[in-house]
């Protein structure tokens, strides 16, 4: 294997903006945040938020600690964009070019697989919102953030920017500023959600930044799983993403959110997601990163009560030009709390991943138990992988364990399965495919199809 | 009559030259046994056939029906029915096994809806268990199984040309037999060639051609009587 050349064509859905309605102007101000939060018709307290968020924000220096960010220039994106005036619940009704492009991602087929309540999410803001009535006659409730504040203001009020504040780091400062758009769910006590939650996520305009915001309650013994995938463009300027996800799980609750991510090769994905669990809950991220320029995204929990229990299993995957900075944080704070955290990476063309974790044991939470497993893939001699395993440990009584592997792709393994008629490229991708499989094996069967296929078209650089 | 036909082969892995003018013919639906001692270049021979990127041949030929194999990749020598069953086959994790029997027989053979009742019945015969489709390819496989897995590909695969490389070592003796009594039947349409150390083998096939292979050379070919001659004098006559 040697040369490679990376094409992303193949998920170029770049679209026209010529059929935006409104679309902002490149650059930021407490003028362009006043302005966002009007446009939306807020209440003064989300308006008071976005400006206190807007001042950390102008305050707080680009973190150095982890990948470049230095090149991200904050003047040259637009801070909002709205796609369509009206929402729509009827697919048939959005604008043809809309609908192009989610027939392109597959949207309508994951429908029919019944993935339940579908909400698309089209630049800033969601257009397209579907709602089964059997979700709604359990209590449930789905549907974008900016509707939640509308209909929900004080089950909004309650939670938001609880988990994370508006200072907890620069980005989630921007964030907390100009967010557009995003999936709120609420679960009622005891509610089980029959069917995986599902939301899309697309940049489409170039240099436009995107910044929505979730939100995820579930009420004491509720059980929800929430799915999100992107795919994006390929633009020439750079792109930013910086999403705030925060997750509450109350006592007995279970929450389990699933993330494929795969943005262009031009976007900074700069995310801040963390989830705290109470008595007995049980949070899971599953999280994918393809694409994008840089990421950074470290999904964490919070463990507040005795019982709680965090699973975090992770895929990275970073072709020429990219650097996936990604890891996860347990931070356990009561006794008899658990962590599992899995991480699988691979890089090829130059590429590079690094796992940056932190693993936090506060003093009189007893018995904590926490295990981490790193594996690496490599594929050339120019791509890179690092691992930062962080430790603060103030609990004697605990158990914590950490390995690490890093490994080439093997050559005997690729001469099997030649010689087995799979032609190079399928000896990479079956063995890739492998490595990745506890991973797969999460996700539900139309989505790991979907998970699969993105994998492929990565790999087809490989072959020299 | 579909054979390969090897001539003048010199091949060097890291500068070193490890097979000094080979010249070798396997037929299909006869069995060629390959025997000589340890390091004598056997396994080298086998992987150079199949095509293994680590072997680099810098001198002779390897022609399958008159057609330059050297020329072909690995899986294209697959496609054209030729098989090697490996000494120490390769664990690849997260692979899971059926998935792999599946693909292979689809890129090699077509589709074929009545595929999993084939490997189950082949399986039954081998003594492997079905639980072990649900594995990792190789993994966990304990040594007999691993080479009972590469017999099985081949029953299910049915190559022109099959080189079982040492495949009845570490076999118990039943599964040594089994071995020999499957390689025979399947010996009328396939043509093998058989590398062994083991002659127990030899109890229950009566090869056409037996070869024997010292520092890189084939040193003496004859027909099953080599064998008696090796059995009672063992290599060092023959040199």
């Amino acid at each position: 294997m040697e040369k490679i050349e990376f094409d992303y064509s193949k998920y170029d859905f770049k679209n026209s903006t010529a059929k935006y309605k409104i679309l902002f102007n490149e650059g930021l101000s407490e003028e362009v945040v006043r302005r966002i939060s009007k446009l939306k018709d807020e209440p003064d307290w989300m308006t008071d938020f976005r400006i206190t968020a807007y001042k950390f924000f102008v305050k707080r220096p680009v973190p150095e600690w982890g990948a470049d960010l230095s090149k991200i220039n904050f003047n040259n994106i637009t801070y909002f964009a709205r796609a369509t005036d009206k929402k729509t619940d009827n697919w048939a009704d959005l604008p043809e070019d809309i609908r192009e492009t989610y027939d392109k991602l597959g949207i309508p087929e994951a429908e029919k697989n019944s993935l339940s309540g579908v909400e698309v999410m089209y630049e800033s803001e969601v257009v397209y919102n579907n709602i089964k009535k059997d979700l709604e006659k359990l209590g449930i409730i789905f549907c974008d953030t900016d509707t939640a504040i509308r209909k929900y203001p004080e089950l909004v009020k309650k939670y938001f920017g609880k988990v994370i504040s508006p200072n907890d780091n620069k980005f989630a400062a921007l964030n907390s500023a100009v967010w557009s758009g995003g999936s709120f769910i609420y679960v009622p006590k005891g509610v089980k959600v029959p069917m995986p939650l599902q939301a899309y996520f697309r940049i489409n305009a170039a240099n436009m930044g995107q910044f929505e915001r979730t939100l995820i309650i579930a009420d004491e013994g509720a059980d929800v799983t929430y799915i999100e995938g992107c795919t994006a463009p390929v633009y020439s300027k750079d792109s930013l993403h910086a999403a705030v996800v925060e997750v509450i799980a109350h006592k007995n609750a279970h929450v389990k959110y699933i993330t494929v991510q795969n943005w262009s090769s031009d976007v900074y994905n700069l995310v801040t997601k963390r989830a705290f669990a109470y008595e007995n809950a049980f949070v899971e991220w599953v999280d994918a990163n393809m694409g994008s320029k840089v990421t950074e995204k470290y999904p964490s929990v919070y463990l507040m009560e005795p019982g709680a229990k965090s699973n975090v299993l992770s895929v990275a995957l970073a072709n020429k030009g990219q650097h996936q900075d990604t890891g996860t944080k347990a931070v356990h704070l009561a006794p008899n709390t658990s962590s599992v955290i899995r991480s699988k990476s691979i890089c090829l063309n130059g590429g590079r991943t690094t796992y940056r974790g932190l693993i936090k044991v506060k003093k009189g939470a007893t018995d904590v138990k926490s295990s981490t497993r790193c594996d690496a893939l490599i594929f050339d001699d120019f791509s890179r992988t690092d691992t930062y395993p962080y430790m603060e440990i103030d609990e004697e009584e605990s158990t914590i364990s950490h390995e690490a592997s890093v490994g080439k792709i093997g050559d005997e393994q690729l001469f099997y399965l030649e010689s087995r008629g799979l032609s190079e490229l399928e000896a990479i991708n079956m063995i890739v495919l492998g490595f990745i499989s506890e991973f797969v094996e999460e996700l539900p069967i139309e989505f790991a199809v979907e998970f699969n296929r993105l994998i492929k078209i990565n790999m087809e650089g490989a072959v020299g | 009559m579909e054979q390969i036909e090897i001539n003048g082969l010199e091949v060097s892995v890291n500068q070193k030259k490890v097979l000094n003018g080979v010249d070798l013919l396997i037929q299909r639906g006869k069995i060629h046994v390959l025997m000589g001692p340890n390091g004598s270049g056997k396994s080298t021979l086998a992987n150079v056939i199949m095509g293994n990127p680590k072997y680099t041949v810098t001198s002779g030929s390897i022609k399958f029906d008159r057609e330059d194999l050297l020329k072909l990749k690995v899986n294209e020598r697959a496609k054209k029915g030729i098989f090697l069953a490996f000494q120490e086959p390769v664990e690849i994790s997260g692979v899971n096994t059926m998935n792999f029997l599946v693909t292979a027989y689809t890129n090699l053979k077509g589709k074929d809806p009545e595929l999993r009742k084939e490997i189950i019945k082949e399986m039954d015969e081998l003594n492997l268990p079905d639980s072990f489709l649900k594995r990792s390819l190789n993994e966990g496989f304990s040594g007999g199984e691993k080479k009972r897995f590469e017999l099985l590909q081949v029953m299910l695969l049915k190559p022109k040309i099959a080189i079982l490389d040492e495949i009845d070592s570490g076999m118990d003796i039943d599964s040594v037999r089994m071995l020999g009594e499957i390689t025979k039947n399947l010996s009328k349409d396939i043509g093998f060639l058989m590398i062994t150390h083991n002659d127990h083998i030899l109890d229950y096939i009566k090869p056409n051609m037996v070869s024997v292979m010292k520092d890189g050379k084939i040193i003496k070919s004859g027909d099953y009587q080599l064998i008696e001659q090796i059995k009672k004098e063992g290599y060092k006559q023959l040199i």
